[in-house]
């Protein structure tokens, strides 16, 4: 029987790496430079089953196109933004993604980051760093989180998980989703403008889509307004980002704290000057437990699919 | 009754130590502030001159108040301090001369609370050294930060289940943590495992949160043997008192690899910080600031003028803390 071929976009983990180089055969896409990638996947269009890539590189129409064997996408994230589904629907080809196992991760990072920028940890810890404390006394006073009405959009598994966090903090929850959630007391509503204008920490945990793209935009943020915080563990489209930029600078926003960004690993280096921001470089999932059961998911999907098993967290 | 009337509040003399932004924008309007900075005699002739009359002592900054102190102010019968520990007031003095004493009660304990949980995941999640690293220009350069630890799941061991700490497990259970803690007996009514020692504490958990008040009896409760059976995977958060920890002790087992990371927000010679700590990135620093919230300066003004109202009127304190 013919060893599956798997194509690996990016090097994203080593364990990962090392078990599909083991298992299969392997084909890392990323030692061929750019402009000649194209020619790589041709030239191994006929050995190519397999495709397994992450947040940054996965499966556009161009890349599905240039391997006609291609049987199943098994990506390393629970976004399928760099999916191009339907052209997969089309194939037949298979997808899968990394669905529960980082919900805790990224939620706990979502908590995290609402508490850095509001409580200012990052700029305290410099602040002592540069001996700012010894020449200049206390730091000054920060915002409390505990209380604070917490607003949510996307109430998937990661939202429900951050809805839960923000709970035990004695924070209010009200939610923006495509539709109302049956099974939840949470306040609903649906207009997004809604939420930003009846919550103080806005937080973006929905899948990104064509419907999604830039749900966070200018007026979204003026509403949210000087004391209001937007934290974005989604992805760096749901968020326009030079309004972002501009909103933060000119104190229309009250703070940010962003885990995602439209062209990572890109960041608008006007943010790198404002205190009243935490920098994350799309660490959500980023724990060694986490990564090891992602990757531990993808090599099980990839295994029931060359064992014509079923496949544990089919998207197609 | 005639010539028996009691003086309005704000007329009552109120003794300060140092200049507090908060104290004399807050409390001019509702008690005769004595200001000993303003006056060019030496504090202990403004003390005589002007103070040995005075009831109501307020201590900010933590101001330290010893017998010495107390013997300067012979007829204070009330201090009220800005601080929820009271480390730096000499209790059985005070007790001895009969001088009550009031603290902050639970109006900070949820910004505390707040603060560790935050201290803990930025350790185990990196989120402070990877936010100076992008902002470095290091992320297209040299790609995605290490990866952290994850929370969910972990053993945490609370040191003092206090009006912090009890506030810390709570939000911790939110997130998958399992509870145990130490403290200087046994609550009756919490779910969590209560550990007599805190070295069996330690070896059973995967990160310490210490929240207790700092006593002679829980001077250095976090010691060599603490941290060497917390082990190297373990995270130690502060946000009770610098020498709750031997902090050199701490500094050996950062460098050595001997426990993973630490969260600190108090450490033992305030403002300075031991240089050793400013080159670890697994390490947290922050100027003693786990309570210092806009929200909570409202209530606090709120708390010390009800003290010191309660106190004149010759009610019970509403925070009061004994020996």
């Amino acid at each position: 029987m013919e060893t599956l071929g798997v194509l690996l976009t990016v090097p994203m983990n080593q364990y990962l790496e090392e078990e599909l180089d083991s298992r299969y055969n392997l084909f890392r896409l990323w030692e061929t430079p750019p402009e000649s990638r194209l020619d790589f996947l041709r030239a191994h269009a006929g050995s190519i089953h397999a495709l397994v890539g992450d947040t940054n590189v996965v499966a556009d129409a161009e890349t599905i196109d240039a391997l006609p064997r291609l049987e199943i996408v098994s990506t390393f994230s629970v976004g399928l933004d760099k999916i191009d589904l339907h052209k997969c629907r089309e194939r037949g080809i298979r997808v899968t993604n990394t669905p529960d196992v980082l919900t805790d991760d990224v939620a706990d990072l979502a908590i995290g980051l609402a508490i850095a920028v509001l409580r200012r940890i990052p700029q305290a810890d410099r602040y002592v760093r540069c001996g700012s404390w010894k020449a200049k006394g206390n730091y000054q006073l920060t915002t409390k989180f505990s209380g604070k009405p917490v607003g949510i959009i996307g109430l998937g598994r990661i939202g429900m998980a951050v809805a839960k966090r923000a709970e035990a903090f004695g924070c209010s929850i009200s939610y923006h989703s495509r539709s109302e959630k049956p099974d939840t007391n949470y306040k609903y509503y649906s207009n997004v403008l809604d939420l930003a204008a009846n919550c103080q920490v806005l937080i973006v945990a929905c899948s990104l889509t064509p419907e999604t793209r830039h749900i966070v935009n200018r007026e979204v943020m003026d509403t949210l307004g000087p004391k209001g915080v937007l934290v974005n563990i989604g992805r760096g489209q749901h968020v326009d980002e030079p309004e972002l930029v501009k909103a933060l600078v000119e104190g229309r926003l009250g703070a940010a704290a962003i885990d995602v960004f439209e062209q990572e690993p890109l960041v608008p280096e006007e943010l790198f000057g404002l205190d009243n921001v935490v920098i994350s470089p799309h660490a959500g999932s980023d724990t060694l437990e986490t990564c090891k059961a992602m990757a531990d998911l993808v090599l099980q999907n990839l295994e029931a699919h060359s064992s014509s098993k079923p496949l544990l967290t089919p998207v197609l | 009754m005639a010539g028996d009337e009691r003086r309005p509040p704000e007329l009552r003399p109120l003794l300060l130590l140092r200049p507090s932004p908060l104290a004399l924008s807050c409390l001019s309007t509702r008690f005769h502030l004595l200001k000993p900075w303003d006056s060019p005699l030496p504090l202990p002739a403004f003390l005589s001159a002007h103070a040995a009359a005075v009831e109501a002592l307020l201590i900010t900054g933590l101001i330290p108040v010893t017998a010495d102190t107390l013997d300067s102010l012979p007829s204070v019968r009330c201090i009220v301090t800005t601080s929820a520990g009271v480390n730096h007031i000499d209790l059985s003095e005070c007790a001895r001369r009969g001088v009550v004493v009031a603290n902050t009660g639970t109006v900070f304990s949820e910004d505390g609370a707040d603060y560790a949980v935050g201290l803990l995941i930025d350790v185990l999640r990196r989120v402070s050294a990877a936010d100076q690293y992008v902002r470095r220009g290091l992320w297209p350069i040299t790609g995605d930060y290490p990866l952290g630890s994850k929370l969910g799941g972990k053993r945490v061991g609370i040191i003092g289940l206090g009006n912090i700490g009890s506030r810390v497990a709570k939000r911790l259970e939110a997130f998958g943590c399992t509870i145990s803690y130490n403290s200087r007996t046994k609550k009756p009514s919490v779910p969590y495992k209560y550990y007599p020692n805190v070295c069996d504490l330690a070896a059973d958990s995967d990160a310490l949160v210490v929240s207790c008040s700092l006593t002679s009896k829980t001077h250095h409760i976090i010691n060599k043997d603490v941290l060497s059976a917390l082990g190297k995977q373990g995270i130690i958060i502060n946000v009770g008192r610098g020498e709750l920890i031997d902090e050199e002790e701490l500094i050996k087992c950062l460098m050595n690899g001997d426990i993973k990371g630490a969260g600190l927000d108090v450490f033992k010679n305030e403002p300075s910080v031991p240089e050793e700590f400013l080159s670890m990135n697994n390490v947290v620093l922050s100027p003693h600031s786990a309570v210092c919230t806009n929200e909570v300066s409202q209530d606090l003004i709120h708390l010390v003028i009800a003290n010191f109202e309660a106190f004149f009127s010759g009610r019970p304190l509403i925070t009061p803390v004994s020996a």
